[in-house]
C-alpha cells in the first residue's frame, strides 16, 4: 500500500517539487501551506510522515510539531523538517519538540527521497 | 667466473633475481604498503634490465623497462600495489623469462598486451583496492532514546540500513525490558549488539544514526585492524627470498591447490565431527535457556560447525576421473590379452567423491571392468556373426544421485544368461527348483556367495567371477548393486555408494533404554504398531504393510532389552537392495546427523553395528547395521513358511 506523506511548506515551489518527487518515489503526497493546516490535515489521520518547513506564517513548524505529537495519530509518526545549515538551534528545538530528522536546504531530490526512505522504508 | 660466457651468467643472474621477484610479489598482495618489498621488486627489475642491455638482452631491456617504470611509480607512492597490478606484474616476470630462455619463442603481441594489462592496473588503482579484503568488522552497541519510537525512528529500519553496509549479525538486548503491567509499548526498551563487516568508513555507520545520534548510546569500535595497517612480521618476508633462490622453477599454474598428507585430512574430519557434537550438545543447553545471547551465539556456532563440516568434506573429495583413468590402461590390456576389441568410454569423471572411498572402489570396479571385458563382451567374429559392431563397448560413469553417488559399468556383450543362472542356483540349492524370480533378483544371486566360483562355471554361467568380492565390498561401504541385463543387448552394474564414510543421517530410535541410529538412506517409512495389534502379530514375524507382507524383527528381543514395550510401538521399515524389513523399536526420536566412530577390534564382528557415534548428551548410540538386519529378518522370514508347512 502506498504510504501517504503529508508535505507542509509556504512555499508553492517547493510543495511542487516535493510532490514531484515523493510521487515519483511512490509515495502519496498531501499538501499543507502552513502549520495550522498541517495540524489540521493531520488531525484527520492516515498519514505516515510529515515533511515540514519550519519558518511558516500562521502557525510555524515547530509550534506545529509540538502540537502533532500530542495527536494520538501521530505517535511513531515520522516528522522531517527542513533547515539550512545556519539555523542550528532551530534544529535543537525542532528536535525538542517532537521530530524525527531534518533536511539541510538546499537538497538535492534524491537527498530527499534518501531521508524519506530512511525513516520510512522503501 | 671469469672464463665462462657472461651471457650465461647474466642468465642465472637473471633466473635468480626474477625468483626473488616473484616472492616479492607474492609477499606484497599480503602487504601492499611494504616498502622493502617494493623495492626489492623493483631492483630486481632495475637490474635485469640494465645488465640485460650489457649482455645483448635487448628484447629483455626493452620490455623490463616498461615494467620497471610502472613499478617506479609504485615505489613513488603513485600508484598502490593493487592485486590487479601484481598479478600483472607476475605475468610479466614471465614474459621476461620467456625472453630470456627462448627468445625465438616469445611473442611481441603478447608482450604488448601485457603492457596496456599493466597500464590498465595503474590506471584503476582504486577499483582494486575495493576488493573484498578491506572489510572491515566493527561491533556496535547502542540503545535509542526512550521516546525515540514515538518521535518516529523505526529501530528495524535502522537494522535495515546498517545490514545494507555489510554482512552483520543482530543480537537484541531485551534486558531492559519490563514486566508487561509496567511496559509502556511506546518506548523503546531494547539495546543493540551488531557485529558488521564493512568497506565503507566509520562516518557511513554513524551516518545510519544521523537522526538520533545525540539523543542515543553508541559505543562503536572497530573489531578488526584495517587491512593495509598491519604488516607481516618483516624478517621472514626478507628472508624468504634469499633462502631459496637457485631453484628457479617456472611458476606453475597450479598454486592455488596444496598437496595435504591425507593423515591430516582424516584428523581434521575427526575433529569437525567432535565439535559437531559438542556444538549439538550447546544446542541442548541453548533449547533449556532463556537467554538470548546465548541462543543467538549457539544459532551461530551450528551454523559456522556445519559449514566447516561441508568444507571439510569437499575437502577429502575428489573427482573419480583418476580412478577411471587407470582403467583405461586395463581395459587396453585385457582386450589385447583376450583378442578382443574394446573401447572404455567414461562420463562423469568429474563427479567427486570421498577419498577413502575412491581407494577402496578400485577393487571391485576392476573386478567388475574385467568381468564385463572378459564375460560381457564376445570375440570380434562372434559380434560380427551377431549383427553387432567387431568393437564392443565398454562405459564406466559416475553421476550424483542425492545423496548418493551412481558408478555403472555397462557393456553391450551378450547379457546375462538366465536360464543359466536360474540352472546354477538350483543346483547350488539358493532357489528351490522352478521357482520364477524377478530379473533383477534373479541377477542378484549371482552376487551370493558360492555362485560361481569356478573358472569354468563362470565361462557358462556367462558372468560372475567373484562378484560375492564385489557385492562385500560395496556393502561395506554402505553401498548396494543393482543388476540390470537384456539378452543379447548387454548389462549394466550400477553402484550405489553414499557420498561420504565419515558422516551419515541417521534416525535415532530408542529399543529399552538403549538409543540407536539407523541410517536414513536405508529407511522406507515408519509406521505404528499398536498394542492390539502387536498382540495379534505375536507369534508371526510379518507385519501386513499396506497389502504386502513384510517381516519384522523385535530389536527389543534382538537386543534382549529387559524392560516392558511401550504402549504405541512404533515399526522403521528399513531396506536393503530391495528387500525390506521391518524394525520395531519403542519410540522414533528424531533424525540425528551422526559422525561415524568405528567399533573397537573386540566388537567388529558384531554384525548388527556398522558402528557408534556420541549424541548431543554425551551418550553413545549404535549405528544399525541394515543390510545385516534384513538378512536376519529375511532368513526368519523363509524359516517360517516351511514351520507352517
Amino acid at each position: 500500500m502506498k504510504k501517504t506523506i503529508l508535505s507542509v511548506d509556504d512555499s508553492a515551489s517547493i510543495l511542487q517539487m516535493v510532490k514531484l518527487t515523493l510521487g515519483g518515489g511512490g509515495y502519496d503526497v498531501v499538501q499543507a501551506s502552513n502549520g495550522a493546516e498541517g495540524l489540521a490535515r493531520a488531525r484527520a489521520g492516515g498519514i505516515d510522515m510529515v515533511l515540514t518547513d519550519l519558518n511558516m506564517p500562521v502557525m510555524n513548524g515547530i509550534a506545529m510539531i509540538r502540537e502533532l505529537r500530542k495527536l494520538p495519530q501521530c505517535t511513531g509518526v515520522p516528522i522531517i523538517f527542513l533547515t539550512t545549515e545556519s539555523a542550528a538551534n532551530m534544529k535543537q528545538e525542532a528536535k525538542a519538540a517532537g521530530a524525527t530528522g531534518w533536511i539541510t536546504k538546499p537538497f538535492q531530490q534524491d537527498q530527499l527521497l534518501g531521508v524519506v526512505r530512511k525513516v520510512l522504508g522503501a | 667466473m671469469s672464463g665462462s660466457d657472461p651471457a650465461q651468467t647474466y642468465r642465472q643472474e637473471a633466473a635468480d633475481l626474477l625468483e626473488q621477484l616473484e616472492q616479492a610479489l607474492l609477499d606484497l598482495e599480503h602487504a601492499p604498503d611494504d616498502a622493502d618489498l617494493i623495492n626489492t621488486a623493483f631492483r630486481a627489475l632495475h637490474t635485469i634490465k640494465g645488465s640485460g642491455a650489457m649482455f645483448g638482452f635487448d628484447a629483455v631491456a626493452a620490455f623490463t623497462h616498461h615494467v620497471e617504470t610502472a613499478f617506479d611509480r609504485v615505489r613513488k607512492g603513485e600508484a598502490a600495489a593493487t592485486p590487479s597490478l601484481i598479478a600483472v606484474v607476475l605475468a610479466a616476470k614471465d614474459q621476461i623469462r620467456l625472453l630470456i630462455d627462448q627468445p625465438d619463442s616469445a611473442d611481441e603481441a603478447d608482450a604488448a598486451a601485457l603492457l596496456n594489462q599493466l597500464q590498465a592496473a595503474l590506471a584503476a588503482p582504486e577499483r582494486a583496492a575495493a576488493a573484498p579484503n578491506s572489510m572491515v568488522a566493527w561491533r556496535l552497541r547502542f540503545r535509542l532514546p526512550r521516546d525515540a519510537m514515538a518521535m518516529g525512528t523505526n529501530p528495524l529500519l535502522l537494522l535495515d540500513e546498517l545490514r545494507a553496509l555489510g554482512p552483520c549479525t543482530v543480537v537484541a538486548d531485551p534486558s531492559a525490558i519490563p514486566p508487561l503491567q509496567a511496559l509502556d509499548p511506546t518506548a523503546c526498551h531494547v539495546a543493540w549488539e551488531v557485529t558488521l563487516l564493512t568497506a565503507e568508513p566509520r562516518s557511513a555507520i554513524e551516518q545510519v544514526f544521523l537522526f538520533v545520534l545525540d539523543e542515543m548510546q553508541l559505543d562503536l569500535e572497530q573489531i578488526t585492524a584495517e587491512p593495509s595497517a598491519p604488516k607481516p612480521p618483516p624478517a621472514p618476508d626478507r628472508t624468504e627470498p634469499a633462502r631459496k633462490p637457485a631453484h628457479a622453477e617456472p611458476a606453475s599454474a597450479d598454486t592455488g591447490s596444496i598437496r595435504v598428507p591425507a593423515a591430516r585430512l582424516d584428523d581434521l574430519m575427526d575433529q569437525v565431527g567432535e565439535l559437531v557434537i559438542a556444538q549439538s550438545r550447546l544446542k541442548q543447553i541453548a533449547g533449556a535457556t532463556s537467554d538470548a545471547q546465548v541462543k543467538t551465539i549457539s544459532e551461530e556456532i551450528e551454523r559456522l560447525a556445519l559449514e566447516l563440516r561441508d568444507t571439510t568434506m569437499g575437502a577429502r573429495l575428489v573427482p573419480i576421473g583418476q580412478l577411471f583413468g587407470r582403467f583405461r590402461r586395463l581395459v587396453h590390456d585385457l582386450s589385447k590379452e583376450l583378442g578382443k576389441e574394446v573401447t572404455l568410454t567414461l562420463a562423469g569423471e568429474e563427479t567427486e567423491l570421498d577419498k577413502t572411498l575412491i581407494e577402496r572402489l578400485s577393487d571391485p570396479l576392476i573386478h567388475m571392468i574385467r568381468n564385463a571385458v572378459d564375460h560381457g563382451i564376445a570375440t570380434p567374429d562372434q559380434r560380427a556373426a551377431a549383427g553387432k559392431p567387431r568393437q564392443g563397448r565398454v562405459g564406466l560413469t559416475a553421476r550424483h544421485l542425492g545423496h548418493e553417488v551412481l558408478i555403472s559399468v555397462t557393456d553391450d556383450g551378450n547379457g546375462l544368461d538366465r536360464a543359466r543362472i536360474q540352472q546354477r542356483a538350483e543346483e547350488q540349492g539358493m532357489l528351490a527348483p522352478g521357482t520364477r524370480l524377478p530379473d533383477a533378483e534373479l541377477f542378484r544371486l549371482i552376487m551370493e556367495p558360492g555362485f560361481s566360483t569356478a573358472r569354468e562355471v563362470t565361462s557358462v554361467s556367462g558372468r560372475g567371477v567373484g562378484m560375492d568380492v564385489v557385492r562385500r565390498a560395496i556393502e561395506a561401504l554402505r553401498g548396494s548393486v543393482d543388476i540390470a541385463s537384456r539378452p543379447g543387448e548387454g548389462s549394466e552394474f550400477t553402484l550405489h555408494l553414499p557420498l561420504t564414510l565419515a558422516i551419515i543421517d541417521g534416525l535415532l530410535v530408542r529399543v529399552g533404554a538403549g538409543r540407536y541410529v539407523i541410517p536414513l538412506s536405508a529407511i522406507e517409512e515408519c509406521v505404528e504398531l499398536s498394542a492390539e495389534d502387536d498382540t495379534r502379530s505375536r507369534g508371526h514375524t510379518f507385519l501386513n504393510i499396506r497389502g504386502s507382507l513384510v517381516p519384522f524383527l523385535r530389536l527389543r528381543e534382538v537386543f534382549a532389552s529387559g524392560t516392558d514395550p511401550d504402549t504405541y510401538q512404533k515399526v522403521v521399515i528399513v531396506s536393503a537392495g530391495d528387500q525390506r524389513v521391518g524394525l520395531v523399536v519403542d519410540q522414533v526420536i528424531g533424525d540425528h546427523q551422526t559422525v561415524i566412530k568405528s567399533l573397537s577390534k573386540l566388537h567388529a564382528d558384531v554384525g548388527a553395528f556398522s558402528g557408534a557415534t556420541i549424541l548431543g548428551d554425551g551418550t553413545v548410540a549404535l549405528i544399525l547395521e541394515v543390510a545385516h538386519l534384513v538378512e536376519h529378518g529375511q532368513h526368519r522370514d523363509e524359516s517360517l513358511p516351511q514351520a507352517a508347512e
